[in-house]
């Protein structure tokens, strides 16, 4: 009870005028930040956070609250409309975003990713209100075995997502993880794969680079060419019913992802080191494997766009726990967040929740109310995003450049880095052009960096000795189903092909 | 709400100090454009957090006509850093916030071709010193019965940090030569994860800057052993230092703004004396205190020579390390 | 296509080997008490992706897929003009960069392909193409804070007096 009238405490106080006002001034600035490829949320909290002198330090959190909830349903917009995943955490809402979208269906998939971001975020927010202490040591029993455990789980829902050409697939898996180990060798310090000795390497390879250059460029290109030119936009104008119809299409299709995206999104984004990206991709693969026409993911159903998106709002919302219970940062967001706690006299770690309740549960208050804000706004503005694609192509591809190379650079600040976007690019496109899906290496560039590291710090944690694994109460199931759900499917997959 | 209220009384205690008429800032030379503050470290670790706290001190007073703009490059150790800085076009407009990485990185990689007494002294803002800790259900109190601890599981004893070669890396390695100790360390990519890893219990020992465990330590799960200052900490007046045990060892991360190679004396001049404002700042002076870190301000030439002797000094230890 | 797609898993699988030499400088082997070596992980991924190119090249030989039974071309004149104008002046846009800045190249890249790709009016082309950098300015540096390539030291003045508004 007590902690009801705290929280609601919270809320009234992110209801005052002065209050709402920050909330929808912030989620509408989070909403266009994280819309633009290459900027998210992390960009609006770093620009606020000077400024949080300014105003009251309760003013200051419920504006970085809806500054972080307009950038999570911002990510899902560049995704669908463009096609380029402006965030990580963005790239599964592609797989059936875009081709919603692609078949004139952009505002289904708008409101689908509106609506089951909304749940997502509201169920991480009662979970988070009833059992923050409680998960907050289920986060600490996981150690390197534990990670790389669930790193081989999300992996395993990999396996799937490929095209056909199971050598291709493979080579594009093993690509993105070795695209991710270029730069420096964690645990013995030393540079690693500095290609050709140029020392713009020595920095590595970001997931942005990678995702910008393969689908802001080389899928554009694939688009100009094999359209010859001659895309027509067949998005059909937006009205009220249409969007209401729509509402009531993604619950009716999207029910099934948006539950597994929930719940599976929000205790993975508690968990250190693993986050919304893996959360949403795990969601993805888990709806797809759950599902009676398992044929339809990746052709654009609701269902698709649901999961990961439900999955990753509230594994954002989850990545707040490890930061408000603990102190440690779940992702960069809340790195700047923990740093904004200092620059206001707080003390972040164990006690916070303890010794600053006003602050804890102002900012899980502001949550609920910037959440409701955020999925009003964003539905508000999905007739413009609409109206974005009935743009005529040829002034959309230009702007789709233009924007992946100057918010690549606002990513990166690096031109080098924008020399491998294009790179990238055309590379990119030829692929394509023979069939190599190249959605598994984006991801993997992704995952490697946590799972290397992590399967040695346990190698070295155990002298060498493969057996934590499977020794470990956490780590021992979760890395036998995942060996299942690996080696399940491409054996079936091998058999298939012995028989073709 | 509590906490408004502590931050509005501290802000008018700091209104009554930096609204009395500042020392006007050497008028000669103004940036013309945003002003790049590099950051040599990712987000969320200690030089992150120092950059961007001297950025809200430097908005909220409105010390400069144009916007420091913080950007992370802590790619490689801080090499992409360093590469990035000595290669910029403007280096009137370019500024690093830098942590020992800025000693030891060139000095492990040579290849880079980085000299840093080309670089530009700007301001040392204070300097970080390291703790020994331990969890608290080990029950362990002491750095004897630490040692004890540690010979009498020949090398299982598991020790997380940042990394060979990296500040506390370098401390432990100290202690194992010192105390004739052998520690299975494993390397983690920042000092919120190896705190983390403590807390749960992942590892046995770290060897932290203090801003980064005083969390949990306030929580009473972590138990600072000793520290590597010259003197007690204030903050934790019961931890004996190194020297008082008899061992003649300290070391400090260095929180240092440096201008990039090329800067004119002019735009130097004029971010020496910016950051001497606000350094003198009342909440500089907060942070060092809540943060536990020393100050240890220095003018110029005292900088250049201080990055000689740190050069020679970690050229000995990564030595000793077997780099 | 045929063609290309052999030449391409050649091309992937010389890449293939350079990545696992280049992953030689670290150990690739099991240290014993420690586990695999800084090499060993991307040393054995590239040798999987070298396998996976002598599997594609197998799919090639025995005609199994799809690029490999096409006999249409990689590219045909169109496909070339369209990726050469288009990929072409993605190349220049970034080349532009660093003379003109961000913002010059973002102009004169948006004229090119609107007017000369796109056929639209010359107004249109013009107005799109001026009106987009100086947006991109205010979101970017007044907003984000986020500084963009100003290109060569000639566009200094310029960017003084556009500095000089936002701040």
């Amino acid at each position: 009870m007590e902690i009801l009238s705290l929280l609601g405490d919270g809320m009234l106080l992110a209801l005052q005028p002065l209050n709402l006002m920050l909330i929808i001034v912030g989620v509408t600035i989070g909403l266009f930040i994280g819309a633009m490829p290459g900027l998210g949320s992390v960009n609006g909290v770093a620009i606020l956070l000077p400024i949080t002198f300014l105003v009251p330090p309760s003013g200051a959190i419920i504006f970085l609250a809806a500054i972080y909830y307009g950038a999570m349903y911002g990510g899902a917009i560049s995704s669908i409309t463009l096609g380029i995943p402006g965030a990580s955490t963005a790239v599964a809402t592609t797989f059936d975003g875009r081709p919603l979208a692609r078949q004139g269906r952009a505002s289904l998939a708008l409101v689908t990713a509106a609506v089951a971001s909304f749940i997502g975020g509201t169920v991480a927010n009662v979970f988070f209100t009833a059992f923050a202490p409680l998960l907050a040591s289920v986060a600490l029993s996981f150690g390197p075995p534990e990670i790389f455990a669930l790193m081989l789980l999300a992996f395993a829902t990999f396996v799937g997502l490929g095209g056909d050409d199971i050598p291709k697939t493979v080579f594009s898996i093993c690509f993105g993880l070795v695209l991710g180990a270029i730069g420096f060798d964690q645990i013995s310090g030393a540079p690693r794969l500095v290609l050709f000795d140029i020392n713009g390497f020595l920095q590595g390879i970001g997931f942005l680079v990678l995702a910008i250059g393969v689908y802001g460029i080389g899928e554009m290109l694939w688009t100009i060419e094999q359209s010859r030119g001659e895309v027509e936009s067949e998005t059909p104008r937006m009205t009220v019913k249409g969007m209401a119809a729509d509402a009531s299409e993604s619950m009716r299709r999207g029910w099934k992802g948006t539950a597994i995206g929930s719940v599976l999104g929000f205790f993975v984004g508690i968990l250190p080191a693993a986050g919304a990206t893996p959360a949403s991709l795990m969601s993805y693969g888990v709806a797809k494997m759950l599902s009676r026409n398992p044929k339809d993911y990746g052709r654009g159903t609701p269902d698709g766009v649901a999961a990961p998106e439900a999955a990753n709002n509230s594994a954002s919302t989850g990545s707040m726990l490890p930061m408000l219970t603990l102190g440690i940062p779940g992702s960069p967001t809340t790195a700047i967040l923990l740093g904004g706690m200092v620059i206001w006299g707080l003390v972040p770690g164990p006690m916070l929740f303890v010794n600053e309740t006003e602050f804890v549960w102002g900012l899980i208050g502001s949550f609920y109310i910037s959440n409701v804000a955020a999925v009003l706004i964003n539905l508000a503005f999905i007739p413009v995003f609409i109206w974005m694609l009935r743009m005529p192509f040829t002034i959309l591809a230009p702007m789709i450049f233009v924007l992946s190379i100057a918010g690549g650079y606002a990513a990166t600040r690096d031109m080098f880095d924008i020399w491998l976007i294009v790179i990238f690019g055309l590379g990119a496109f030829v692929l394509r052009r023979f069939d190599y899906p190249l959605a598994p290496a984006v991801l993997a560039i992704v995952l490697g960096p946590i799972a290397e590291p992590t399967l040695r710090q346990s190698l070295l944690l155990s002298s060498g000795d493969p057996s934590i694994f499977f020794t470990r109460p956490v780590a021992g199931p979760i890395t036998v189903v995942a060996l299942i759900l690996i080696f399940l499917p491409a054996l079936k997959l091998l058999r298939r092909g012995k028989r073709a | 709400m509590s906490f408004t209220k502590r931050g509005v009384l501290k802000a008018a205690c700091a209104a009554l100090v930096v609204f009395a008429p500042l020392p006007a800032v050497a008028q000669d030379w103004e940036p013309r454009r945003p002003i790049d503050f590099t950051i040599m470290a990712g987000p969320g670790g200690g030089a992150d957090q120092i950059a961007r706290f001297i950025q809200s001190v430097a908005e909220r007073y409105d010390m400069t006509n144009r916007p420091l703009v913080p950007t992370n490059r802590g790619g490689g150790s801080g090499a992409e850093s360093l590469i990035h800085v000595s290669s910029v076009s403007d280096p009137d407009h370019t500024i690093l916030v830098t942590l020992n990485s800025f000693f030891t990185t060139p000095l492990r990689q040579e290849n880079l071709g980085i000299d840093i007494q080309t670089f530009t002294p700007v301001a040392m803002m204070g300097v970080d010193p390291f703790v020994l800790w331990v969890h608290v259900d080990s029950g362990i109190t002491s750095l004897d019965q630490w040692i004890e601890t540690v010979q009498g599981m020949n090398g299982d004893y598991v020790m997380g940090g940042t990394g060979t070669g990296q500040e506390d890396s370098i401390v432990i390695a100290y202690m194992s030569d010192a105390f004739d100790i052998e520690v299975n360390y494993i390397p983690y990519d920042g000092g919120g994860a190896v705190a983390r890893d403590l807390a749960g219990q992942q590892i046995m020992a770290t060897v932290n800057n203090p801003a980064e465990a005083k969390g949990f330590y306030e929580a009473g799960q972590f138990v600072p052993l000793v520290a590597f200052s010259d003197e007690r900490l204030p903050a934790y007046p019961d931890v004996p230092t190194m020297r008082e045990l008899g061992h003649d060892f300290s070391y400090y991360n260095q929180r240092a703004v440096v201008g990039a190679p090329g800067m004119s004396d002019e735009a130097a001049a004029y971010y020496q004396a910016l950051f001497t404002q606000i350094y003198d700042s009342e909440e500089w002076q907060a942070y060092l205190e809540s943060e536990s870190l020393s100050p240890l301000w220095m003018d110029a030439d005292q900088q250049r020579a201080y990055w000689a002797t740190q050069v020679e000094t970690h050229r000995a230890l990564l030595a000793a390390l077997g780099e | 296509m045929r063609k290309g797609e052999i030449v391409t898993a050649g091309v992937l699988a010389l890449f293939s080997i350079y990545l696992m030499w280049k992953s030689t400088e670290l150990p690739v082997g099991y240290v014993a008490g420690r586990g695999p070596g800084g090499g060993a992980w991307p040393f054995w991924l590239s040798a999987i992706m070298l396998l996976c190119c002598g599997m594609i090249a197998w799919n090639w030989w025995r005609r199994t897929s799809p690029p490999s039974q096409s006999d249409e071309p990689f590219l045909d004149g169109y496909g070339w003009r369209m990726v050469g104008f288009v990929g072409g002046g993605v190349i220049a846009f970034v080349a532009l960069v660093e003379v003109i800045s961000m913002y010059g190249a973002i102009a004169v890249f948006l004229f090119y392909y609107l007017r000369f790709l796109g056929r639209h009016s010359w107004g249109l082309s013009l107005g799109i193409s001026l009106v987009t950098p100086i947006l991109f300015f205010f979101f970017f540096e007044g907003a984000m804070q986020i500084t963009m390539p100003t290109g060569l030291p000639f566009t200094d003045p310029v960017f003084d007096i556009l500095y000089e508004i936002i701040y």
